[in-house]
């Protein structure tokens, strides 16, 4: 297919654009494949480049001649568009609807991209999961690094290697697959060096109705256990959400089988609840009533602060079980590839200060997220301004980044990146020119080679140059584990994202100076 | 003195145990512990209310609120004991005369003339001549120099060139308590005046041909515009209300060139009402984020203090974009009206946005023109009716525009916060007594200490370290946001002793120690360099520098900033600063140590994350019911 087929109209001059916080600029409007491009003819310095990926929805209003569009983005920025001329706007608009629900994965902007810097360090070969291996085993020998799922076929949504206690072979681990969620048996999500204490996630234990058990499953959780040692469950869900899970085959782990094992419920929304809370969300930013008591209760009726306060006292939950009682912990919700992702890297954060440097934050989030399987490509198909029927998507890496933003904001000198970082991270997952969120799995991404046809986020990031503005100039690193407050009185509104200000240039942590 | 009192927390299930001592002026806890060694100084003043509680196992629980949001919940092991305090806390904070308020007993060691120089620091008449008045059409009256006119009003007072003697006191006649027209900023660039007084006494149909000349000689005054607006401060039923009472607002037909305007403020029981509420949805244990969002919507507060913000961006809107200028009026004049002119001023000028500016401000538009502090504080034989936090108002919509112009303030939040302490404190004059003719006739620049003085002592403590004097150059006029997200809860001033519910690292903190690190490391390179010079070495031009960031253990000001209880201990303690740095240097301690420990006030326990234990019998989760690990079973 050639782009070109649907570009309509791919220039058009005297555009006016109208971003928010901004003077408007007027200009050329080009369409390309993969951007929409804005210049303004005068001084050339006025740009706006924005990939169609990364455009949630449009609206068309004519007022005589003059047409208008309002380009709504994932991102949730908002910026409005005049085009002169009735036809060449009907143009552009149809083009940008088009060329913005590509459905090929291989049509993505990364495939295209070829990145005007010299790769110096490959972000694809940063984080592997050997490496990660290597640390461990400085530390202990309990566990081993398993090829059971190199061809994908016990478990499609998890990596290749995966960390598995030492004493429990391939077969096991296949038994323990067939009882869990989405094959996504237990597996290690980290080590707390302090205590030798571990922390693991897997999917919902697939007891049914009538409480099936696995015996391989229960030797799997149990060898992570010291002698006469004891372990908490997290599973993320109401007990009443886990018991309906029974009636669909799934279920929870039953006290007669673990008991060496304590349960926890806690009540972290579904993703498809998510969704409809940053829906609610944006709407109530975008009032226009300046009333109080209406900004009040949409925030109140989205759920959004709920859901950060929720989420972060899971995961300061599974951190507590694990530094103070010390017990290792077993983190699982539904398919495990949602809320037990959420909770298991927020602890490691809260626990392991080596998560709060640039580096570490990155090998989490490859870590925890890319090879632990989040389907990023389902989640941030859609934002908040879709007009379409969601499908699966949600905002679960966004409501991660808020909690790890409430965390900065109680701890502003412990972390090494700043606000910005997150922002971008935010930004990338949902359109980018870098491959490393596209895809679902590590699977995924093989087959698509993005290794090899697409630049790595990582290989950008991390040059100097761009690494600067993400650079905490507080930071001084704290060794300690990082206790947050989760009172609502102490969690905020993240703003930025948002779109609420002129951010973040009058923003605190970034306009220090020391004068 | 009673010993084996436990201090609960008031978040958690955590306590700590010490000595309780009762001074003539404070109550004193001191923990025992001698690691950390704790120790809360209440000052009498400051307690709102003491409240026994029915005996527990552990003893007898005291209950103390304070009019800075702090509470404290003792259990003292013996009845009696707890009854002696509790008896004595009672007799003391119900002081009957202003001699035994805390001010005519405090000494902070300074002589007669330092005291004097305290007072003189701020000059109201140097404050309206900055303003550019006396002017040509603006003069100073002397028809109020013995209170005579009206007695809630300073001695000197600025009125139109065109307003004489009895068109003044015709006019005053006509207001609710006297309070009669009168400048309170001139906005010189457009000749606007911004002008206060009381409702007009109306009626249904009176007139005062004095009064509505009154108005016209304001309005002749401007030549930039041919209105003056009024604005009536009140919602429109209340304003409807009054006139029964033979008071109201001005009627449009008797006063030409007039815009009258009602901005909808409401009165100062709703206001009290609303803080009562908003305190007691934050005070529940364990609250819930849905509870916490519908508490502060049904609250009210963040409400009120957008209307009040909104009639500030509505009076400063019309000074700059009109020219015209303003007369703010609600029924007596001193509390809302003083609300919207302050914060109006505020956003006009931005030499109120400096620390001294600040002061000027306050005693200004607050304390001169009377603004009832001792009855709205509760500082005497408190009438519980005319209790309201209206100047705790003031200075949240303050806080609210800090926070959506963090470069526009020299001051910090802490500076506010510091000086809601001291409104309740008594512990110095300015804020004592409901006018300026009380205040003199308490003699209070003879008998007790400005507070001014007091905080341009310890200034570095509230500073801003991102102010940029720049920004007021450039946006000299501040227009915020009337969009309801920009308001937010006020966790400091509301938690401030609830430490645990605060960051546990403070940006500003850091940063103010960093430059105070900056400024010391480029005084030695001077001091190098003037060295050299003497041995006749020339120096290169050296860059400044910044600090390395690894260094462990910065040098940092005397009193830090996040340390807020610390500071109000430091208030009435001053010899004790020492002590309270070294505290500071612990908190602070540098985290490379490796050493077991957590940052100061962050602990899993303290958080409450779902305290495990409690989870495990939790109704809700009837699959755990066992409480013995390792023998559960399901009932499910």
């Amino acid at each position: 297919m050639e782009f070109a087929e649907l570009i309509k109209t791919p220039r058009v001059d005297g555009v006016v654009l109208h971003r928010p916080f901004m003077p408007t600029v007027e200009g050329t409007l080009c369409l390309t494949g993969h951007h929409l491009i804005l210049s303004s003819r005068q001084d050339n310095t006025e740009e706006l480049w924005l990939l169609h990926a990364n455009i949630d929805s449009i609206e068309k209003r004519f007022v005589g001649s003059l047409g208008t569009i309002i380009v709504k983005c994932k991102d949730l920025r908002v910026i409005q568009l005049d085009i002169p001329g009735m036809e060449e706007c009907l143009n552009i608009a149809s083009s940008i609807e088009a060329l913005s629900t590509l459905d090929s994965v291989s049509l993505m902007y990364p495939f295209f991209y070829r990145p005007l810097f010299e790769v110096i360090e490959d972000g694809w070969q940063l984080f592997v999961p050997e490496e990660a291996f290597k640390d461990l085993e400085s530390m202990t020998d309990e566990w081993r690094l398993s090829e059971v799922n190199k061809d994908f076929s016990v478990c499609p949504s998890y990596p290749s290697l995966l960390t598995v206690p030492k004493d429990i072979d391939d077969e096991s681990l296949c038994k323990a697959a067939s009882f869990r969620h989405g094959g996504r048996f237990p597996v290690l999500s980290y080590y707390h060096k302090k205590n030798g204490m571990v922390m693991m996630r897997a999917a919902q234990p697939l007891t049914g109705t009538n409480g099936r058990r696995c015996k391989e499953d229960e030797k799997l959780i149990n060898a992570t256990l010291c002698a006469g040692k004891r372990g908490y469950i997290i599973d993320t869900r109401t007990i009443a959400v886990a018991q309906q899970a029974k009636a669909r085959g799934g279920g929870f782990e039953q006290e007669a089988n673990y008991a060496q094992w304590r349960r926890i419920h806690k009540a972290i929304e579904r993703s498809n609840v998510l969704q409809e809370g940053l829906i609610k969300l944006v709407e109530a930013c975008n009032d226009q009533s300046h009333s109080m008591d209406r900004w009040l209760s949409k925030l109140e009726a989205s759920n959004w602060q709920s859901n950060v306060k929720e989420i972060l006292t899971t995961a300061c939950l599974a951190a507590q079980c694990i530094d103070r009682e010390g017990a290792s912990v077993l983190v699982h919700g539904t398919e495990g590839t949602d809320s037990t992702l959420q909770v298991t890297s927020l602890a490691q954060i809260i626990l392991d200060p080596a998560c709060r440097t640039i580096r570490g934050f990155e090998a989490l989030i490859e870590r925890e997220w890319l090879q632990a399987g989040h389907p990023f490509q389902q989640r941030c198909a859609q934002s908040a301004y879709s007009n379409g029927k969601p499908r699966s998507e949600a905002p679960v890496f966004l409501l991660f980044l808020d909690c790890v933003w409430q965390i900065l904001r109680q701890f502003p000198c412990s972390f090494q990146f700043n606000e910005n970082f997150l922002i971008m991270l935010f930004e990338h997952a949902y359109a980018s020119q870098f491959g490393t969120f596209l895809g679902n799995s590590v699977a995924e991404r093989l087959k698509l080679l993005l290794s090899q046809k697409t630049v790595s986020l990582w290989s950008w990031v991390n040059r100097p140059q761009e690494l600067e503005r993400f650079l905490n100039p507080l930071y001084e690193p704290n060794n300690l584990v990082i206790w947050p407050s989760v009172a609502p009185q102490s969690l905020l509104l993240w703003e930025v994202p948002l779109q609420m200000h002129e951010m973040p240039k009058e923003h605190m942590d970034c306009e220090i100076s020391m004068c | 003195m009673v010993e084996q009192v436990k201090l609960l927390d008031r978040f958690s299930n955590k306590s700590v145990t010490g000595t309780l001592h009762l001074t003539a002026t404070h109550l004193i806890f001191v923990e025992s512990n001698s690691t950390s060694a704790q120790e809360i100084w209440i000052l009498h003043h400051h307690i709102a209310s003491v409240e026994k509680l029915s005996l527990t196992t552990s003893g007898c629980p005291l209950l103390i609120q304070c009019r800075n949001f702090r509470l404290v919940h003792f259990v003292i092991p013996r009845e009696r004991d707890c009854h002696d305090i509790y008896s004595s806390l009672l007799r003391l904070l119900r002081p009957v005369s202003y001699d035994e308020l805390y001010a005519f007993s405090y000494n902070p060691k300074q002589n007669d003339q330092q005291r004097e120089e305290g007072w003189q620091l701020i000059d109201l008449a140097a404050e309206f001549e900055r303003m550019g008045v006396p002017c040509d059409q603006w003069q100073l009256t002397d028809v109020n120099r013995e209170y005579k006119v009206c007695e809630t009003y300073p001695r000197d007072l600025y009125v139109p060139i065109t307003a004489s003697k009895p068109i003044i006191i015709g006019s005053s006649k006509f207001r609710s308590k006297g309070r009669f027209p009168v400048l309170t900023y001139f906005y010189q660039e457009k000749k606007a005046a911004v002008c206060r007084c009381s409702q007009p006494l109306s009626g249904f149909s009176a007139r005062c041909l004095e009064d509505e000349h009154m108005l016209q000689a304001i309005s002749k005054a401007n030549h930039n515009s041919r209105y003056i607006y009024v604005m009536d401060t009140r919602p429109k039923l209340n304003a409807l209300a009054n006139r029964a009472a033979g008071k109201g607002y001005e009627n449009e037909d008797n006063y030409p060139n007039i815009r009258f305007q009602f901005v909808g403020i409401e009165n100062i029981h709703v206001m009290r009402g609303s803080l009562q509420k908003l305190l007691e949805v934050m005070g529940t244990r364990s609250l819930s984020m849905t509870d916490y969002l519908v508490g502060l919507e049904n609250s009210g507060w963040l409400r009120h203090i957008k209307a009040i913000m909104d009639a500030a961006i509505f009076l400063a809107k019309a000074v700059t974009d009109e020219g015209a200028s303003v007369l703010v009026h609600c029924s007596d004049g001193w509390d809302r009206t003083a609300q919207v002119c302050a914060l109006g001023s505020l956003l006009l000028d931005p030499y109120y946005r400096t620390i001294k500016g600040f002061m000027v401000l306050i005693e200004k538009d607050w304390i001169s023109f009377g603004h009832k502090f001792a009855d709205r504080c509760d500082q005497l034989d408190p009438d519980p009716k005319e209790v309201s936090p209206i100047f705790t108002q003031f200075l949240e919509c303050v806080w609210q525009l800090t926070e959506q112009f963090p470069q526009a303030f020299e001051f910090s939040e802490w500076f506010l916060i510091q000086i809601h302490e001291h409104v309740h404190s008594c512990q110095f004059g300015n804020f004592l007594g409901n006018s300026q003719r009380q205040r003199e006739d308490l003699q209070l620049k003879e008998r007790t200490y400005s507070l001014w003085a007091h905080l341009l002592s310890e200034k570095q403590n509230y500073l801003n370290p991102v102010y940029s004097p720049s920004f007021a150059e450039s946006h000299p006029v501040l227009e915020p946001s009337t969009q309801a997200y920009h308001f937010k809860f006020w966790r400091n001033m509301y938690h401030q002793y609830d430490r645990s519910m605060h960051p546990r690292q403070s940006i500003l903190k850091h940063v103010l120690t960093l430059k105070e690190s900056n400024r010391e490391l480029e005084g030695t390179v001077q001091a190098l360099k003037t060295k050299l010079q003497t041995f006749g070495v020339s120096t290169s031009p050296l860059k400044p520098q910044t600090p390395p960031r690894e260094r462990s253990h910065p040098p940092r000001p005397q009193s830090l900033i996040l340390g807020a209880p610390l500071l109000s201990r430091k208030e009435v303690q001053q010899e004790e600063d020492e002590e309270v740095f070294g505290e500071e240097a612990r908190e602070d301690a540098p985290a490379s140590t490796g050493r077991e420990r957590t940052v100061e006030g962050s602990s899993a326990t303290e958080n409450g994350y779902g305290e495990l234990k409690g989870s495990f019998d939790s109704k809700n989760e009837p699959a755990v019911v066992t409480l013995e690990f390792g023998v559960a079973r399901m009932t499910c």
